[in-house]
């Protein structure tokens, strides 16, 4: 008898006894699901791992198929960079609060834009009216920029920037701030989002159609493969999704179909693959379900490198590497009680790391109601230090590895990911699967029936639907000063009346010439940016040139 | 027999959150209720345009961006200046508790903030409908 | 009510949409206002939309729109959604593809739930379209479900059918199978730019031909599987089609088929004119009269039949139910006999309308 025969047997034996105690003592509910609603298993043995291949399925640390974690040491070399998303009002406010993050301790800055500025829309513009630095700092042209990173030497940190549609504009500016200070392209690090399909999908902040948007991306890959080789180019994002409502599988499943999309029309662009997928990064959610938010990290790791080995054919290892950031589930959040937020954090801060994040930010306890307090937002940053240097967890690689349940469930994810990218594959692909409003419509299935189930209370969320207690509106939230969009106004009139009107124009009908050529976008719009062309011109050139994206909406 | 309720859900602002705006549109149709969808980036014009042609009792507006006590307000502004004060408008989203006064005070009925449960909000409408359901 | 006509023929926004409203919850009252919007109506071109989901449809009007307002017009969307069938209520979409034209006040976009109806569009369209005719506006679109399926409605209430269809929607002449390509007068082959356009404009172009040959009495080259086969009421179809859209010419008519990429608004200004000239050329002919009789026809039995559905169900008719039910099931009457009975128990003088002169 083999040894899994013999399990086999007391396994058995042991479920009937268990069945039988269960009729007189019964289980809290009758099927145990995880956080995404999938199954749970009353325990899991060597049973569930009976073809269990060490070596093909995790590899070893810094080892392809990297499932352990994309380097050899991990958090023994370096702690993952903790990376506060950060901004709101003018430049001005955002730099201080910048200022305040760094000499906290923090690592690496992440700019949040307003919604105008995301949207590539000047403060002035109508639509911008209420907008003007609520959810982020308001940039209009490089003076503003010039302003947010002052006293900030950008050869020595590394920053974040959440843009999408105007990615390149605020690279460009990002780029143009660097020159002032006398430090070069090849010396910056960081990040721009730049993936358009998930804004598509679940973001919202949207400007051009697919095509002309997936031509900034490869323009921007390409640029930047030559001048700004220590820049990821971009930050596929699974994180709106997954707030958007997505399962841990949708999550990974919808952004690694993303990611195969731009790396098709990278390559369809005449790129090389291993010339800009090592600067490919991936940005996750974290959510409460501690075992099934670290197996899905596992999971997607395994997953994207055999897709850039195997079906890409990728040479260089960095290439196979997902490398990735990860937030805090903001949807997880609660207005009731928001000091339980901190432990809801701590949690899914906790999952990061055990899954072998690159970054993290943590979101702070009183996202539900507003912006952060400068208050709030150093408990946030705590908790992450406490899980460095105190929890234990850091000291040695991917500690949960080997646990029958973790690897039950990186299995199971790792398989259901693969279905949907089939199903998205015989769709045509990400851009084609968004067009019919496939990957949107799954994602809202799964958040309605998220709803049902709170509001069924099948699923308890503590202090919303459970253990509610009567509370006063909480105080001394952050409130952005209304005065913002007026003030951002007058920078506006003032930096028009004093640039030399001539070298934009120019500039801009360089840009209109270059939109309908097939040329690189960067260049020209790095000389516009130059002579202070403002994000909403350079957007409106692009605009008329490629058209505005409208979504496909479906129930 | 009980006439349809007809609701505008509308997402005023630049923000691209729609989970909240789509799951709402879902519950009340569930709730036999028939609901116009208009989608992102509305402004408080198109809204109200689209609330008289589409002869609405309700106009649900949802916003994250923190700009509602520049576009709600205006909103009901705007309805009132057409004639169409029998719309019934309130709101949701990430709304700060202090700001409720406010939008009430400016003739939005109610203020829904996170983790409200859809059933409320139907009970809500069933309630509060200004023009008579028979 | 008076009044609400009154500033419905005005022009006023409110008052339409509310007498819409009244119309869709058969308001009694409402129907009688129907009276008094006739002497206003007439002169609008009814459009019909129809095709498959995915088609593009709702972006295809979007940008008819812009067409028609650029010619001056003043332009009606009626824009049909399916209710569920489940909760009675609906999610109305169609409309976020027009929102650009929203506060434009030439141009009133209405959505309208199917309430039950199978057909493709809702009851109370034709009434609606009737409101929207009486406010002046010029032009009135009207987009049908697009369930793909036996959406022939469209064709009693609209003067001019486009047909929209699109590539790689898996079977492209999946249209042809359903036996809706009957009704089309233009036909439209959206999103053109991508890969198999051409074949699915060849195919209908077959299709067409073989339709006007069999319709002359001629029998078809080869050619697919016959329609007759596939669609049992295809017959039916036919016939009504070859009724109200064959002009009796020398020559077979074929369709025009155009190629249109909705999304850039390729291809939409000459389908617009197409439309103007359609129209131009049913009034010409009198094919417009013709049509526009036949439809009438239709509502009326329509009408008729609605209500005698709705008398049945009355309250007071329940005992003759019964009755006449157990004289059947004990024997006493054949179902024949028991249907003439309850036939003629119809309380006739139970449809309360108001009297229009009054």
């Amino acid at each position: 008898m083999t040894d899994f025969e013999k399990l086999e047997q007391e396994f058995k034996a042991w479920q009937a006894k268990v069945e039988k105690a269960n009729e007189k003592y019964p289980e809290r509910k009758k099927q145990f699901v995880t956080g995404s609603n999938a199954p749970v298993d009353r325990v899991y043995t060597p049973l569930d791992q009976k073809d269990f291949d060490y070596s093909s399925q995790l590899g070893l640390p810094g080892e392809f198929p990297y499932t352990r974690g994309v380097q050899p040491t991990m958090y023994r070399g370096r702690l993952w960079t903790m990376r506060q998303y950060a901004g709101f009002g003018t430049a001005e406010e955002s730099n201080t609060r910048y200022k305040y993050l760094l000499e906290q301790g923090q690592t690496g800055l992440s700019v949040a834009f307003d919604l105008p500025t995301q949207i590539g829309y000047d403060s002035d513009h109508p639509l911008s009216e209420g907008e003007v630095g609520k959810v982020g700092v308001a940039i209009d042209s490089l003076a503003d920029m010039e302003v947010l990173f002052d006293g900030i030497p950008l050869d020595k940190v590394s920053t974040s920037m959440t843009i999408n549609a105007p990615a390149a504009v605020l690279l460009a500016m990002y780029v143009a701030v660097a020159e002032k200070q006398g430090v070069s392209a090849q010396a910056l690090s960081g990040t721009i989002q730049n993936d358009i399909l998930k804004e598509y999908i679940a973001r919202g902040t949207y400007i051009f159609p697919p095509a002309p948007s997936m031509r900034l991306i490869t323009n921007i890959f390409e640029y930047c493969s030559k001048q700004v080789p220590n820049w990821n180019t971009i930050s596929i994002s699974g994180y709106h999704i997954r707030e958007a409502g997505a399962t841990a599988v949708q999550e990974v499943a919808f952004t690694i179909a993303d990611g195969i999309a731009y790396v098709e029309a990278a390559i369809k662009a005449g790129l090389d693959v291993d010339e800009f997928a090592p600067r490919l990064s991936f940005f996750f959610n974290a959510h409460n379900d501690l075992f099934e938010e670290v197996a899905k990290f596992r999971a997607a790791r395994r997953v994207w490198a055999h897709i850039m080995r195997d079906r890409f054919g990728a040479k260089n290892p960095k290439s196979w590497m997902l490398r990735f950031h990860t937030q805090t589930g903001g949807s997880t959040l609660t207005a009731q009680q928001p000091d339980n937020n901190i432990i809801r954090v701590t949690l899914q801060a906790l999952a990061a790391v055990l899954g072998g994040t690159q970054s993290l930010h943590t979101n702070s306890r009183d996202e539900a109601l507003a912006l952060p307090t400068e208050q709030a937002v150093r408990i946030a940053l705590r908790t992450q230090q406490i899980i460095a240097y105190e929890s234990g967890v850091a000291e040695t690689v991917d500690p949960l590895a080997g646990s029958y349940y973790v690897e039950s469930l990186t299995d199971r994810i790792e398989t259901e990911v693969l279905q949907y990218i089939k199903r998205i594959d015989d769709l045509g692909g990400a851009v084609k699967a968004i067009e019919q409003g496939y990957i949107q419509q799954e994602i809202q299935d799964s958040a309605y029936a998220w709803q049902m189930d709170v509001e069924n209370g099948e699923r308890v969320i503590v202090g919303l639907n459970k253990f509610q207690v009567k509370e006063n509106p909480p105080q001394g939230l952050l409130r952005v000063d209304p005065a913002v969009g007026e003030r951002q106004k007058q920078k506006l009139a003032a930096l028009k009346a004093g640039r030399d009107q001539k070298a934009v124009d120019s500039a801009l009908a360089s840009l209109r010439n270059a939109a309908s050529s097939s040329d690189n976008l960067m260049p020209p719009i790095l000389e516009a940016v130059r002579g202070y062309a403002t994000l909403g011109e350079i957007c409106s050139v692009l605009r008329e040139e490629f058209g505005e994206y409208r979504p496909n909406v479906m129930f | 027999m009980e006439r349809k309720i007809r609701v505008l859900v509308a997402k005023p602002g630049l923000d691209g959150h729609d989970r909240g705006a789509k799951v709402i549109a879902r519950a009340l149709r569930d709730a036999g209720m028939e609901v116009i969808y208009t989608g992102l980036r509305q402004t408080p014009e198109q809204i109200v345009s689209a609330a008289i042609q589409e002869d609405v009792d309700v106009v649900a507006l949802s916003i994250l961006s923190g700009a509602h006590n520049h576009l709600f307000p205006r909103v009901v502004e705007l309805l009132k200046e057409r004639g169409a004060d029998d719309v019934l408008v309130f709101g949701g989203g990430v709304i700060p508790e202090e700001d409720i006064p406010f939008l009430k005070s400016k003739g939005i009925a109610e203020i829904f903030g996170p983790g409200t449960p859809t059933s409320k909000t139907i009970e809500f409408i069933r309630a509060n409908v200004k023009r008579p359901l028979h | 009510m008076n009044e609400l006509v009154r500033r419905c023929i005005e022009g006023d926004v409110r008052a339409a949409a509310r007498l819409i409203t009244l119309l869709e919850n058969q308001d009694r009252d409402a129907y009688a206002a129907l009276y008094r919007l006739k002497d206003h109506s007439g002169r609008a071109q009814i459009i019909g939309i129809t095709g498959p989901p995915g088609a593009g449809k709702s972006t295809l009007v979007d940008k008819l729109i812009t067409q028609f307002r650029a010619r001056g017009l003043k332009v009606g969307v009626l824009a049909v959604d399916p209710s569920s069938p489940f909760s009675g209520g609906a999610i109305l979409g169609d409309r976020l593809r027009m929102q650009g034209h929203a506060t434009d006040p030439a141009v009133f976009i209405r959505s309208l739930a199917t309430r039950g109806s199978l057909g493709g569009i809702s009851k109370a369209t034709h009434a609606a379209i009737r409101v929207l005719d009486a406010a002046g506006y010029d032009i009135v679109l009207v987009e049908t479900v697009g369930v793909g399926q036996s959406e022939i409605d469209i064709v009693r209430v609209a003067d001019t059918v486009v047909l929209v269809s699109v590539p790689g929607l898996g079977d492209d002449i999946q249209v042809i199978k359903a036996g809706i390509m009957e009704i089309g007068d233009i036909f439209v082959v959206n999103k053109a730019d991508r890969d198999g356009a051409d074949r699915v404009v060849r195919e209908l172009r077959a299709m067409l031909e073989m339709q006007a040959q069999l319709r002359h009495g001629q029998t078809p080259l080869g050619g697919p599987d016959t329609l007759v086969a596939r669609d049992p009421d295809f017959m039916h179809h036919t016939e009504l089609v070859s009724e109200l859209s064959h002009a009796g010419g020398e020559e077979p008519f074929i369709p025009p088929i155009l190629k249109t990429v909705a999304e850039t608004g390729a291809g939409v200004p000459e389908l617009a004119d197409t439309l103007i000239h359609h129209f131009e050329r049913l009034l010409q002919t009198g094919e417009l009269e013709r049509k526009r009789r036949e439809s009438i026809r239709y509502q009326l039995s329509r009408f008729v039949f609605d209500e005698i559905t709705h008398l049945l169900s009355l309250p007071e008719l329940s005992k003759v139910w019964d009755d006449l039910a157990q004289q059947v099931f004990s024997r006493t009457l054949d179902i024949y006999s028991a249907g003439m009975a309850l036939f003629h128990s119809i309380p006739i003088q139970g449809a309360t309308h108001e009297d229009p002169h009054a």
